[in-house]
C-alpha cells in the first residue's frame, strides 16, 4: 500500500460539525457521513489501493462546489475530486481526512450547437453521453478512451484522455475549447469559451491532465467532429514483433495516417483469441489491427496500399473487411482483450508507458525477460501509432507476494520506457500509482517547478495533495 | 538597448538569465525579432535572444516527430520535413509581411526569418488549426530556462503523454514571459498528395460562415475554411473558400461532393493544386486583407457564427476584414485609434470572444490592453503563475500586460 499523507487530528476531531455544515450547502442525500454509504467511494479503478473519506459531498451546480470549495478553503480540509471512479491510476482515492465532491450529479448537456461544432456539458456527463446526445446528426466526440460507456467528461479532462482513435483525433486536450471551475479557494472562473486559442496563459491547456491538482471543473466546451463516411478494419499477423514494428514504420512512413493501428503481442492474442474467438492467428508473434475511414471506395484504396505494405514483411496472415459486420469480428478480440486477460489470470495490473515506436522491439524483448526474473506473465496490447503501450501483468492478490512483485514489474517497464525516451504514462495518469516513480522522469528542480505551479493554485496544498508529486516533499513549496 | 546578448547554448541562456535575476535587470526575450511588434512593447535592460541556439537535433520521421533548438530558423524545420513528405501541420503564419518593415529595421536590413522558438512563443497557427490543432497541440516537448536560470524539461518525444503538468501548453503562447524557450519537439505529420480548393461567391458573410460550417460538418475532411469578403481573383466578394488535402483520388470525389452540398449557397467552382497552394498561403499570412502600413491589425477569435457580426464592427470603423477558421478567425485592418481599438475589444467582448492586437504603432500598444483582462481570480493566479515560474520579474516584463 502506498504512503498518505498523515491525516489532520483536528479535522477528524470536527467531523461531526464539517458534516453539518457540508449539508447545509448539499442538503439531505447530497451529503454523506454514514460508512456504508461511503463505502463505495474508498477506491476506483485501480482497486488495489482503498481508502475511506472523512465525508462525500454530490452538488448538483457549479455554486454548490464552489462553496464547498470556500468551506473546506477557510477550514483548511484537503478535498478530493471525483467523476465516475474509472480511474486506472488512483485519481479518484480519498484521504481519511478529506471531502470527495462527486460531480455525478452535474449531469445536463447545456447546449449542442451543430454549426458551430461544440457541445457545452457538465462535468458528470460521460463521455459516450456526449457522442450520443449529438450522434443523430452524424456528430460524434472524439476521444474513446475504453471506459468511455462510464468515465465522465469531466474526469477525461483531469487526465487528458486518449482512446484508440487518437492517432488520428488527438487526444482530450486537442478537442476541448473552453471550461468552467471551481478554483481551490472557492470562486468561479472561466478558461476559453466557444471560440479556438483565447488570447493569454493556456490555462485550459495546464488544467487539462492536471488530475486534479489546480481546481474542480464543472462545466467543458467540446469540439464534435462530423463523423466519416464510413470505416473499415484489416489484421496483420507477423512472424516477430520486430517485423510488425517495421511495417508499423512503413505504412506512417507512406504517409497513411490510419484513424487506428492497435499492436498485440502473442500472449495477448492467444488470451483474446480464447474469450473471443475472432479468428486471430495462434501461431503469431505479433498482429495489428488497422483501420481507415472514408467512402467505400477510398477504404479500399487504403487498404489496399496498407495491405500491400504489410506483404512486403511476409506476414503469416492478412485478413481485410469487407463489411462493417467484418471489421467489428476484428476488433472484437481487442475490445475485450482486458476482460480476457482477466479470465487466464484473477488479477492483472494494466501499465501505460509510452514509448518511441522506434524501441519496441527492445523494449517487448527486455519485457520479456523481465517476465522471466519476475515469474509473472504479461500480454500487450498497444496502440501502436503513438507509442502508448499497455502491458498487463497477471498476478493473484490473494498472494501479498504476487502483488508486490507485480507492482515491481510494472515500475521497471515504466523505467525502461523511460529509459528508452518515453514516460511514465501517456493517458491513464500518474495518481497515486507512479507517484513515486516521477523521480525517473523528471529531476527534483523540475518538480519542484511543477509543486510551485500547483501552488500558485493551491497555495494551501489542500487539493488532492497526495497524488501526482512525491510524497515526501508534497508540502508547500516555498 | 546594449549589445544583444545571444548565447551559443542553453547554459549561456541559463547563465545570462541568473545573472539578470540576481540583478534584478529585465530582459526582453526574442528569437531573431521577427515578431517583436507584436503585443506591448518591453522596457528592459538588455535583450536574449536565442538565435544562436540552431539545429535540429533529432528527426524520426516514422515516429512522426522532430526535435530543434529554438533558434533554428522555422523555414529549415519546414524543408527538412518537405524533403521527407511531411509537414508542421497547424501550418504558422509568415509574418514577414506583417511586421516587414518593423523587423528588418532591427537588422540591418537584413530579412530575418522566424524562428521554431518564436512560433511556439506566440502559439500562432494559420488555416489548418481548424483540423488539425493549434501550434500548442503539436508541441511533445520543451525545454526551457525558468525566470531563476533553471533548465526546466517538460512532455517528450512521443506523441501521448500526460506524466505532470502540461508546462508545454503553457509555455507556448507565453510570450517569453515565463521562461526561455531553448528546445522544442513538434509532432509531424504527413503533407497530402495534393490539395484543392471549392470556391463559393456567396450573397453575404453570414451565408458564407454558414457555408463554411456544412463544409466542416461534413464527412469530407475540409482542411482550410475561409471567407474573403474582398473577393478572389475574378470572383467578386464575398466568396467563400473550401480546401481539401489527400491522396489525388479522394481529393477528386470529396471536392465533387462538396461541389453538389454547397451549391444551394451560391456559385460554386474548383481551383486546382497549382493556384490553391499559393491562395492558402497568403489566407495563412493574412495578405487579402491588404493592410496598409498606417494600419492597426488585430486578430479575433470568436465561435464561428459570431464571425460576420466582427467583421460588420470592422466595417463600422472604417476597416476590413478576412475570416479563418470557418468563420472564427477574424483578421481587420482598420485606423490604429484607440477608439478602433475599444470598438474590437467591445465586438469581441459582446461574442464572449478573444482578441490581439496584433500589429500597432508603439504608442497605441502600450497604452491599450492588447489581449483581455482576465477576471480578478484568475489574474490573482496569473501573478502567482508568473512569480512560480519568473521569481525576479526578469522575463519579457510587460509584454502582455502593463505591470505583468
Amino acid at each position: 500500500m502506498i504512503a498518505l499523507p498523515p491525516p489532520k487530528a483536528d479535522i477528524l476531531a470536527r467531523r461531526a460539525e464539517i458534516v453539518d455544515a457540508l449539508r447545509a450547502i448539499c442538503p439531505g442525500e447530497a451529503t454523506i457521513s454514514e460508512p456504508i454509504s461511503l463505502k463505495p467511494y474508498e477506491t476506483d479503478g485501480l482497486t488495489a489501493y482503498r481508502q475511506m473519506p472523512l465525508a462525500v459531498v454530490l452538488p448538483s451546480t457549479t455554486e454548490q462546489v464552489a462553496q464547498v470549495m470556500r468551506y473546506c478553503h477557510l477550514n483548511g480540509i484537503r478535498v478530493v475530486p471525483r467523476g465516475a471512479g474509472t480511474s486506472l491510476s488512483g485519481g479518484a482515492l480519498p484521504l481519511e481526512d478529506a471531502v470527495v465532491i462527486g460531480l455525478m450529479r452535474l449531469n445536463r448537456i447545456l447546449e449542442i450547437d451543430f454549426d458551430d461544432r461544440l457541445a457545452v456539458v457538465e462535468a458528470g456527463v460521460t463521455n459516450l453521453g456526449i457522442t450520443r446526445a449529438v450522434e443523430h446528426e452524424g456528430f460524434f466526440y472524439a476521444p474513446d478512451p475504453s471506459s468511455q460507456l462510464a468515465c465522465m467528461i469531466g474526469g477525461n479532462v483531469n487526465m487528458n484522455s486518449g482512446g484508440a482513435h487518437c492517432l488520428k483525433y488527438g487526444v482530450t486536450a486537442n478537442n476541448l475549447l473552453g471550461l468552467r471551475l471551481v478554483t481551490p479557494e472557492g470562486d468561479i472562473v472561466e478558461v476559453g469559451g466557444a471560440h479556438l486559442d483565447a488570447a493569454g496563459y493556456d490555462w485550459l491547456g495546464l488544467m487539462t491532465g492536471s488530475e486534479g491538482q489546480l481546481g474542480i471543473i464543472t462545466e467543458v466546451t467540446v469540439r464534435i467532429l462530423r463523423g466519416p463516411e464510413g470505416a473499415r478494419a484489416m489484421l496483420a499477423a507477423f512472424k516477430g514483433t520486430e517485423i510488425a514494428g517495421a511495417a508499423v514504420d512503413a505504412i506512417i512512413g507512406s504517409g497513411i495516417i490510419p484513424v487506428a493501428l492497435e499492436f498485440m503481442d502473442k500472449p495477448c492474442i492467444h488470451a483474446c483469441e480464447a474469450f473471443a474467438h475472432a479468428g486471430y492467428p495462434l501461431d503469431a508473434e505479433a498482429m495489428l489491427i488497422i483501420e481507415v475511414e472514408g467512402s467505400v471506395a477510398e477504404q479500399d484504396e487504403l487498404l489496399a496500399r496498407i495491405k500491400e505494405i504489410c506483404a512486403r514483411f511476409d506476414p503469416i496472415s492478412m485478413r481485410v473487411a469487407s463489411t462493417a459486420e467484418e471489421s467489428m469480428a476484428i476488433w472484437k478480440g481487442r475490445k475485450g482483450a482486458f476482460g480476457a486477460v482477466g479470465r487466464i489470470s484473477p488479477d492483472y495490473l494494466c501499465m501505460d508507458g509510452t514509448i518511441p515506436t522506434g524501441e519496441l522491439p527492445r523494449v517487448l524483448k527486455r519485457m520479456g525477460e523481465m517476465s522471466d526474473e519476475y515469474g509473472l506473465k504479461v500480454a500487450n496490447v498497444f496502440h501502436a501509432g503513438d507509442g502508448n503501450l499497455h502491458p498487463l501483468i497477471m498476478f493473484d492478490a490473494n498472494d501479498p507476494e504476487s502483488f508486490r512483485k507485480a507492482e515491481a514489474f510494472g515500475a521497471d517497464i515504466l523505467k525502461l520506457c523511460v529509459e528508452v525516451g518515453g514516460c511514465l504514462t501517456g493517458e491513464h495518469g500518474v495518481g497515486v500509482e507512479k507517484r513515486d516513480l516521477m523521480t525517473v522522469q523528471f529531476k527534483a528542480h523540475e518538480l519542484d517547478q511543477q509543486r510551485r505551479i500547483k501552488s500558485a493554485f493551491d497555495p494551501g496544498w489542500l487539493l488532492n495533495p497526495h497524488k501526482v508529486f512525491p510524497l515526501a516533499d508534497a508540502a508547500p513549496a516555498a | 538597448m546594449t549589445t544583444p546578448l545571444a548565447p551559443p547554448d542553453e547554459a549561456g541562456v541559463a547563465e545570462a538569465i541568473r545573472a539578470a535575476a540576481a540583478a534584478r535587470e529585465p530582459l526582453a526575450i526574442e528569437g531573431n525579432g521577427t515578431k517583436r511588434a507584436l503585443l506591448r512593447p518591453v522596457q528592459a535592460a538588455r535583450l536574449l535572444s536565442t538565435r544562436a541556439l540552431t539545429g535540429i537535433t533529432l528527426y524520426r520521421p516514422t515516429e512522426l516527430v522532430i526535435s530543434a533548438r529554438a533558434g533554428t530558423p522555422l523555414a529549415e524545420i519546414e524543408a527538412a520535413v518537405a524533403e521527407r513528405g511531411q509537414m508542421l501541420a497547424p501550418e504558422p503564419p509568415d509574418t514577414g509581411a506583417i511586421f516587414g518593415a518593423a523587423a528588418q529595421a532591427t537588422t540591418g536590413g537584413a530579412c530575418a526569418q522566424a524562428t521554431v522558438g518564436g512560433i511556439v512563443a506566440t502559439n500562432l497557427s494559420g488555416p489548418r488549426r481548424i483540423t488539425v490543432g493549434a501550434m500548442r497541440d503539436h508541441l511533445l516537448g520543451i525545454r526551457f530556462v525558468n525566470g531563476a536560470g533553471e533548465v526546466v524539461r517538460s512532455g517528450g518525444r512521443v506523441l501521448k503523454n500526460v506524466t505532470g503538468l502540461d508546462l508545454c501548453k503553457l509555455l507556448a503562447g507565453s510570450h517569453g514571459t515565463l521562461g526561455v524557450i531553448t528546445e522544442v519537439t513538434l509532432k509531424v505529420l504527413p503533407a497530402a498528395e495534393t490539395s484543392a480548393t471549392v470556391t463559393v461567391a456567396v450573397p453575404d458573410l453570414a451565408a458564407g460562415v454558414r457555408a463554411l460550417s456544412a463544409g466542416l460538418g461534413s464527412p469530407y475532411g475540409v482542411t482550410g475554411a475561409a471567407l474573403l469578403p474582398q473577393g478572389h481573383g475574378d470572383l467578386p466578394g464575398p466568396v467563400a473558400l473550401l480546401r481539401i488535402e489527400d491522396f489525388a483520388s479522394s481529393v477528386a470525389y470529396r471536392t465533387g461532393r462538396l461541389r453538389e452540398d454547397l451549391a444551394p449557397f451560391g456559385d460554386v467552382s474548383l481551383i486546382g493544386a497549382a493556384a490553391s497552394v499559393p491562395l492558402w498561403r497568403a489566407v495563412r499570412d493574412a495578405a487579402p486583407l491588404a493592410a496598409r502600413a498606417e494600419e492597426a491589425i488585430w486578430r479575433v477569435s470568436v465561435r464561428p457564427s459570431a464571425g460576420p457580426g466582427i467583421a460588420a464592427a470592422a466595417e463600422a470603423i472604417g476597416g476590413r476584414a478576412l475570416l479563418d477558421w470557418g468563420g472564427g478567425l477574424v483578421w481587420i485592418a482598420g485606423p490604429a485609434t484607440e477608439a478602433a481599438h475599444q470598438a474590437v475589444v467591445a465586438a469581441a467582448a459582446a461574442a464572449r470572444g478573444t482578441f490581439t492586437l496584433f500589429r500597432g504603432p508603439e504608442p497605441l500598444r502600450a497604452a491599450v490592453a492588447v489581449l483581455p483582462e482576465e477576471p480578478a481570480p484568475l489574474a490573482a493566479i496569473a501573478a502567482r503563475v508568473k512569480a512560480a515560474l519568473d521569481p525576479a520579474g526578469v522575463l519579457n516584463p510587460g509584454r502582455m500586460r502593463a505591470g505583468g
